[in-house]
């Protein structure tokens, strides 16, 4: 059949003669009205639901791509500590983390919008299924008053396929909103994951093995053991070293500086850096 | 004649926007028995165009069938195929 036919005319046809399969299995067709009608308030719930699962998928995505970006600007910031500190090669490793945290969040934000246009659909889909379902509801009462059961026929016809159509629309709308919140929901996992594992370092300070950090902080630390050292060598060599390194005894230089002498007054405002 | 597409609701439109839908659908229908993904979504495209451009959107209470029901805007050949094979759908 399918040649000559084309696309809409074929899937149009197939609704049909789904609608009339259902109208077919029943006696009365009137029955078929209250059948059809508890149908629709049940797909009514399950479009509403499916709006508020797309919903929670999307701020959970949202919470994400803030706490990525946060951890984007965090491996920023320990690149330009660890530049300042002379340490080239912490840099560049933060450098590229923060390069795989972007590319994250790239990704993240395709999702969000992906999201976003599933959940502007599915309400709109909620709502001309609310609209049809109160004047399904207003035309089942007028035709079962109105008519006996065989004059009734062709207007449930009518009504049901009608109606049918449409829950077979909304049905498949649910269908692919459910399919991406499932894909969604993995991918929120798996960045969790990432996160957890310090692989994404976590920028709200639960991170447990932020190596680059830590990395910093030891510098920091032994920075400062030997500007001590520096400090007490000089006070017992009597103090007489020259002046004019101490402005450039900077953080810049880190713990190069072992070999350096120091006058006695200088370090204190080393270590307050 | 009514026609719905799928995801976005129904429109009224003359015979004559009909027969210009009809032409473009019988690329649709070359680009899925020719399974070429890339002429189906041009395809595809233009058909939702023309007929967004041409249709008037019933009232959103209006319950009734469409005589042509076009896939939805992004949909995969694949997709079609299931339409036409009948699955995924809701009885009434």
């Amino acid at each position: 059949m399918a040649a000559l036919m084309g696309v809409m005319k074929r899937v149009s046809t197939i609704f049909r003669s789904k609608a009339n399969k259902a109208l077919d299995k029943m006696e009365d067709p009137r029955e078929t009205l209250d059948y059809s009608y508890q149908t629709q308030l049940e797909l009514l719930q399950k479009v509403r639901r499916g709006v508020a699962d797309v919903a929670t998928s999307r701020k959970r995505v949202e919470l994400q791509m803030n706490q990525v970006q946060q951890s984007s600007d965090k491996l920023d910031r320990q690149a330009r500590d660890a530049l300042a500190a002379g340490r080239e090669d912490l840099a560049r490793e933060a450098l590229s983390r923060k390069a795989s945290v972007q590319s994250q969040l790239t990704d993240l934000s395709t999702q969000y919008a992906s999201l976003q246009g599933e959940e502007e659909k599915l309400t709109a889909a909620s709502q001309r299924l609310q609209a049809k379902v109160d004047a399904f509801r207003v035309r089942k009462e007028t035709i079962k008053a109105t008519y006996t059961a065989a004059e009734a026929t062709t207007r449930i016809n009518e009504v049901f396929t009608g109606i049918s159509e449409e829950m077979s629309d909304v049905g498949l709308a649910i269908q692919r909103a459910e399919d991406k919140t499932e894909q969604m929901k993995a991918r929120a996992g798996a960045i969790d994951e990432l996160m957890a594992s310090g692989a994404l370092s976590d920028a709200l300070g639960g991170a447990p093995h932020d190596d680059i950090q830590a990395e910093l902080d030891r510098m920091g630390g032994g920075h400062s053991v030997d500007l001590e050292l520096e400090r007490m060598k000089a006070e017992l060599a009597g103090g007489s070293a020259p002046k004019q390194i101490a402005g450039s005894a900077g953080p810049a230089n880190g713990g190069q500086q072992a070999g350096t002498s120091f006058p006695a007054e200088q370090p204190r405002t080393e270590e307050v850096q | 004649m009514i026609i719905r597409i799928m995801g976005e609701g129904q429109l009224q439109l003359d015979e004559k926007a009909v027969e210009e839908l009809n032409l473009l659908d019988s690329k649709l229908e070359a680009a899925v028995e020719g399974s070429d993904e890339a002429a189906f979504g041009l395809a595809l495209q233009a058909l939702l165009d023309r007929a967004r451009a041409l249709g008037t959107a019933l009232p959103p209470d209006a319950i009734e069938p469409s005589g042509l029901i076009l896939p939805r805007e992004g949909a995969t050949i694949a997709e079609v195929r299931e339409l036409l094979s009948d699955g995924g759908l809701i009885p009434g």
